[in-house]
């Protein structure tokens, strides 16, 4: 075992193979069934699977102040970090997982402050604090070519970014390129994730934020996938309106962009404020203190980019807009700049573990 | 403070219900008390984090089921129960209380699941008893986490690292229970007491008026607070004992184990696959002469009565695949000599015991799911099934010692879960639960899964008997 990490999460889940009480869970117990040791990428691989529903710390009899000291939702959300540094590419920006939360929201502020200053520089203060009506307001305060240009190169560089992410750690968990063409894996790794499967602990829900069951998380979760989907579907639809139909926004409230965006947008604030509630009423024990400030700013970070985006909805029509609009594009300037490298890449390796578990339960079958 | 309130508890009160012990039967018993309308106080000997007594570290139950369920693959009818516990008690039971316990756990499960349990569907690695016994979702911690909620929520008054050290009793009548508590000694006066305080199996100084100095090399598998303090209590004021005091459950388990609360991780299964010997190095007991589940409970008692109470199995590589992983990793060597070195054995002997082994080994099909035939030959002990030679390095090595589960000595009890006293008459308002009532049913032996619904049946009869009498002790003054 080649770090600290490495051998915590080899000797907990070694103790809870030689015990199993807690298979009904999820699915980190019946995958550790299927080994009687461990390797580096099946610790890294179980790491990732795990969906920290803390189910099997409450009930674990060897939880501290046991002498064999289990906290397995610890354990392996701390071998997730190290995993989340040596899959990021490129492996330059491995260091930007220490001190994240921090690094996020300076990055963020630092995005805003940018925008908002070229704008002034470039537009003008007459322009920037100026009422913009009818078709291509938007674009009278920040110019097509300055809004598309870099959001374009800077969506291929995410893409690119997660992308490589998701085959390091497909390699690292020991994926072979065979098992990443299965068809019916995808398909049932797609349907857990849809599902949120295993923050059900077995159908009763997670042990959060507290020791009782509580599906409260699951839907949250639920509500800021979906919420971020609905975002996405209104970026792309409106991509077309202005591309194809050569309409560009802004649309009228009743246009399938802006009642996407509206109800993905306030689908996030729900999702992430109910998140970020729970996570300040949590039980510290079975988390990792070195991912708090990581997880909150990602989760703030999606809050105050839907109500920036909300809000320059509702005051469009007013002199506000530019600001607002300036605002709200260097909010998701920072959300993109820091996906690959933030607490967003737990969706795609999750992905990837999902995934190399259905091969492994398909195998087991047959 | 004379009769102030600590931790939520009111001295100065009379409580209906004083439950002794915070395991399973004890919650059980304290739920349904407070279910029938009582003012109910439980004091745990534990603290908060160790809560729970044995049933912390049991996974199932078994009750009477007329069909399958969400998590139970077909029925389990009186019968084939009867047999199961006739079999395994070699009879050595209450016939009576043993049939009323079968009747009486007739779809436990359903209270069970209405007081907070949360049942795991049938699924692999649950030891074939998918049919007949229940498994708790997370195991019996989580039992004991669901039913302290529910005991809360409905009222019961919890005070943990409350060790009941005294009973008042007056003509096999109860009147105040006297705990300590916080450094301090406190009595407390209640209507009813259910004692369901375990065993003493966690008493090493008790358990050395049978075993001798060899008790200090036992490990208690359970809890370190079943000290058997109440039962001591009970049977020194008059309580009818029941059940040898000279048996307990003993397992061989990883010698390696902590003293204490190991629980389950430190079974081992290698047993029937390899050969054990005792210090000197010498073989003392047939290790192929059935399946090791049936077989796990004797050994248990046979490392007990070796030198300084320590055996060794030793595998060799065929081996090592065969059986669950264990908790602690095997001592490897890549030949018998070496491997006596590592163990602190006499090489010299137990290359001999080995060399012995293997020519007296007769070819046969090995089948690890099988009672084989494979088996020795004019050897003494013999090895009935799965005898292969050791002769493929490198070698695995796993030190054994006793053991302890539970103890089977208890205080007779009757159908109302009342305690006989030894004039034969039911102690009218002194109910036990649990294990320390379990000796009545389990004579010897034991049935996975069992103890627990011994502890649940119990534990409700006794919290309903407790206020049956409250209240009508209560309309007659």
């Amino acid at each position: 075992m080649s770090s600290k990490t490495l051998k915590e999460a080899d000797r907990v889940m070694t103790i809870c193979n030689a015990c199993r009480y807690c298979e009904g869970f999820c699915a980190v117990f019946p995958a550790m069934e299927l080994r009687r040791t461990f390797s580096e990428p099946d610790l890294k691989y179980l790491a990732n699977l795990c969906h920290n529903c803390r189910g099997c710390y409450y009930a674990c009899q060897y939880a501290p102040p046991h002498e064999f000291r289990l906290n397995i939702p610890r354990a392996l959300a701390e071998l997730r970090q190290e995993t989340y540094r040596e899959s990021s590419w490129p492996q330059a920006m491995k260091g930007f997982f220490q001190n994240n939360g921090l690094l996020v929201s300076l990055i963020t502020a630092l995005s805003i402050t940018v925008v908002l200053l070229l704008t002034l520089l470039f537009q003008g203060h007459d322009v920037l604090f100026s009422i913009h009506r009818g078709e291509g307001a938007f674009y009278r305060v920040i110019p097509y070519a300055a809004m598309v240009v870099p959001f374009t190169v800077l969506a291929v560089v995410v893409i690119v970014g997660l992308g490589k992410g998701f085959v390091n750690l497909w390699r690292a968990t020991g994926g072979t390129t065979e098992d990443l063409m299965s068809g019916s894996a995808h398909r049932q790794a797609i349907a857990d994730v849809l599902k949120l499967k295993y923050l059900d602990g077995g159908g009763y829900g997670c042990n959060y934020p507290d020791e009782r069951f509580s599906m409260i998380r699951r839907y949250f979760h639920h509500t800021v996938f979906y919420g971020f989907m609905l975002c996405l579907a209104s970026t792309t639809v409106a991509f077309f309106y202005d591309h194809l139909l050569h309409r560009p926004a802004p649309y009228p409230f009743w246009s399938w962009p802006v009642v996407l965006g509206f109800l993905g947008g306030l689908a996030l604030l729900v999702g992430t404020g109910g998140l970020l509630y729970l996570k300040q009423q949590m039980d510290r024990e079975p988390a990792t203190p070195e991912t708090l400030g990581m997880d909150v700013a990602f989760t703030v970070l999606l809050f105050l980019t839907s109500l920036s985006g909300l809000l320059l909805l509702c005051l469009r029509s007013t002199a506000l807009m530019g600001t607002l609009l300036a605002i709200h594009l260097g909010f998701v300037l920072g959300l993109f700049i820091t996906m690959p490298y933030g607490k967003f890449v737990h969706g795609v390796y999750r992905y990837a573990a999902l995934l190399k578990n259905a091969v492994e339960q398909v195998r087991e079958k047959i | 403070m004379t009769d102030g309130s600590q931790n939520g508890i009111k001295l100065s009160k009379i409580y209906d219900v004083l439950i002794v012990g915070g395991g399973n039967a004890a919650l059980c018993a304290a739920i349904t008390a407070r279910e029938c309308g009582a003012e109910v106080l439980l004091l745990e000997s534990a603290p908060f984090v160790f809560r729970g007594g044995n049933s912390r570290h049991t996974r199932n139950l078994r009750y009477l089921h007329g069909s399958n369920n969400s998590h139970l693959t077909g029925p389990y009818l009186e019968e084939e129960f009867w047999d199961d516990l006739m079999r395994v008690t070699g009879g050595k039971t209450n016939q009576d209380l043993a049939r009323f316990t079968i009747r009486a756990s007739s779809n436990l499960g359903a209270w069970m699941i209405q007081h907070g349990c949360k049942f795991q569907p049938s699924m692999r690695g649950t030891l074939h008893l998918s049919r007949t016994n229940a498994f708790f979702l997370g195991g019996g911690k989580a039992l004991m986490n669901a039913y302290y909620a529910t005991a809360e929520r409905l009222g019961v008054t919890i005070l943990y690292e409350a060790e009941v050290v005294d009973l008042t009793i007056q003509d096999d009548r109860f009147t105040a229970a006297t705990f300590e508590s916080g450094g301090g000694r406190q009595t407390v006066e209640a209507r009813a007491v259910v004692v369901a305080s375990g065993g003493f199996q966690a008493n090493i100084d008790w358990l050395k008026e049978y075993w001798g100095e060899a008790a200090d090399n036992f490990i208690i598998r359970g809890t370190p607070y079943d000290k058997g303090r109440l039962l001591r209590v009970l049977l020194d004021k008059g309580a009818k004992a029941v059940g040898d005091p000279r048996q307990c459950h003993a397992v061989a388990i990883d010698a390696r184990a902590p003293k204490f609360d190991g629980g389950i991780v430190t079974r081992l299964d290698c047993v029937s696959f390899g050969i054990v010997v005792n210090k000197r190095g010498e073989r003392f007991y047939d290790e192929g002469e059935d399946f090791w589940p049936k077989r796990y409970a004797i050994w248990g008692r046979l490392v007990a009565q070796q030198p300084d109470q320590i055996a060794y199995s030793i595998i060799d590589a065929k081996s090592i695949d065969l059986f669950m992983p264990s908790v602690f990793p095997p001592i490897e060597a890549d030949s018998i000599g070496a491997m006596a070195e590592k163990l602190m054995l006499d090489p010299a002997a137990l290359t001999a015991t080995v060399e012995t082994f293997n020519s007296a080994v007769r070819s046969g099909t090995f089948d690890a799911a099988e009672l084989d035939d494979c088996v020795t030959e004019g050897l003494t002990p013999p090895k009935s099934h799965w005898a292969r030679p050791l002769d493929t390095p490198p070698f695995y090595g796993y030190p054994l010692r006793p053991g302890i589960t539970f103890t089977y000595l208890g205080v007779t009890v009757n159908e109302r879960a009342q305690v006989i006293m030894q004039n034969n008459v039911p102690a009218p308002n002194i109910f036990a639960a649990g294990e320390i009532m379990a000796g009545n049913i389990l004579g010897q032996g034991y049935m996975a899964g069992f103890g627990m619904t011994v502890g649940t049946v119990f534990g409700r009869i006794a919290g309903k008997e407790a206020v049956r009498y409250v209240i009508e002790n209560l309309k007659g003054s």
